[in-house]
């Protein structure tokens, strides 16, 4: 089970917060297919947000066949993307930690490694594997 | 029913001062709505009117398409919490219930005393001696164990520390999230209304300045910064809400359905407090110019 927080300055509508953290938790693995929603009584009663932000957020999710409302039992996870790359992730995570670690060692500030990871990661060629 | 609360030109006045003048709203069932706006604007007058514990000096009122306090029934629709969350200080929790249960034909004690048990409050505890956010959690549990249809409240969680703020206004969402109610709810803060709410009215100058729909009005409600101009050259479908000028810039609110394409001017969405903010200077720029022409008369 996941639960939601909701950042007020981000700028992104509490409806897309919620969409963007079940789409993050299942690509992360954190959210697998067959495991349950927070129903939105529980998101509510948490987060003290309308019920129809959250019930929003999970159509949306519904919509692009994610989850499935089951009536009167609760939505689940019905699809995630691709579970393949969990194993992946794990040794991929492993080794942009000693990056990090390289980073920081070499005296870069937090905001010099985000920026340089994300200048990194926009230029680099889109289609170099297949 | 579709309207949870209709408005047509309603006004309250004392002496020779109004409280409320022309407001005609039509707000729908099933919404959460936030009434904001500064202290005096008429917020409490509205929701005096919208209960039956004013009468209207203009115009009509209906609430769940009813004349306000016209039937015990009609009363029993509806859940009031004043401001400042009042209860009886010298009567125990226990006794609240007990007359809550005498009063209401459709009185929920099982609610109200799961409630009680949930907020870990002794029933025999007397009322005076609870803390603000206990205070504000019996109040609201008096009003919703009656089971209404439209929850009516006055600035709840204005007097609440940050955390008993944030446990009034879940277990309120859990309740509109576990019955079919529906809910105006007053206060000054804006971040709060933002979470909980999906139906904006802006109360200033004692008129109604802007309502509808959170999410439509966000989408209609542009910031456009640019080069210093006139202002007065937009088409008829913008309607300019707030403008400030430096030497070099101008700063305009508007709002428009169709998108704004002038590329003279770089468009930014607002946020609930910007927009809320802009309305409310609005009717104070209005309000002082007319003091302005009106000064020297009086």
């Amino acid at each position: 089970m996941i639960e939601f927080r909701l950042n007020g300055n981000s700028g992104v509508s509490p409806y897309q917060q919620i969409v963007q953290q079940v789409k993050s938790a299942l690509r992360l693995g954190q959210l697998r297919i067959g495991d349950q929603l927070p129903t939105v009584k529980e998101v509510v009663g948490k987060i003290a947000i309308n019920p129809n932000t959250v019930l929003k957020a999970y159509r949306e999710l519904e919509h692009e066949g994610l989850v499935a409302a089951r009536p009167g039992i609760g939505t689940f996870v019905v699809n995630s993307f691709d579970e393949t790359t969990y194993a992946a992730q794990r040794t991929l995570r492993r080794s942009l930690e000693v990056w990090i670690e390289k980073a920081r060692r070499a005296g870069l500030d937090d905001e010099s490694i985000e920026a340089l990871f994300v200048d990194t990661f926009l230029f680099s060629p889109k289609e170099l594997v297949r | 029913m579709t309207s949870a609360l209709q408005a047509t030109d309603l006004g309250k006045r004392y002496g020779r001062k109004w409280a409320l003048n022309s407001c005609t709203l039509d707000i729908p069932t099933g919404r959460v709505v936030g009434l904001v706006g500064p202290n005096g604007a008429g917020k409490s007058t509205l929701l005096q009117l919208a209960v039956g514990l004013l009468t209207p000096s203009s115009g009509t009122i209906t609430v769940l398409d009813e004349r306000p306090a016209s039937s015990a029934e009609q009363l029993g629709r509806i859940g009031y919490v004043a401001q400042d969350t009042p209860i009886y200080p010298g009567l125990s929790i226990g006794a609240h219930l007990h007359m809550g249960a005498a009063l209401n034909s459709n009185w929920d004690a099982q609610l109200a005393d799961r409630r009680i048990r949930d907020l870990a409050l002794d029933p025999r505890q007397h009322a005076g001696r609870l803390s603000g956010g206990q205070r504000a959690q019996l109040a609201l549990t008096l009003a919703i164990a009656k089971r209404p249809s439209l929850l009516l409240m006055d600035e709840p969680v204005a007097a609440l520390d940050p955390l008993a703020r944030r446990e009034f206004l879940a277990i309120l969402m859990e309740v509109v999230a576990d019955q079919e109610v529906s809910v105006i709810l007053s206060s000054h803060l804006v971040a709060d209304l933002e979470r909980v709410s999906d139906y904006l009215v802006v109360l200033a100058a004692s008129q109604v300045q802007v309502n509808g729909d959170i999410e439509e009005l966000l989408a209609t409600h542009h910031r456009l910064v640019g080069s210093r101009r006139e202002i007065d050259n937009f088409p008829d479908a913008v309607q300019v809400i707030e403008s400030s000028h430096t030497e070099r810039q101008s700063t305009v609110t508007v709002r428009s359905v169709d998108p704004i394409l002038d590329p003279t001017w770089s468009v930014e969405s607002l946020t609930l407090e910007d927009l809320v903010l802009a309305y409310m200077s609005q009717a104070e720029v209005q309000r002082r110019d007319l003091v302005r022409t009106n000064g020297g008369a009086r």
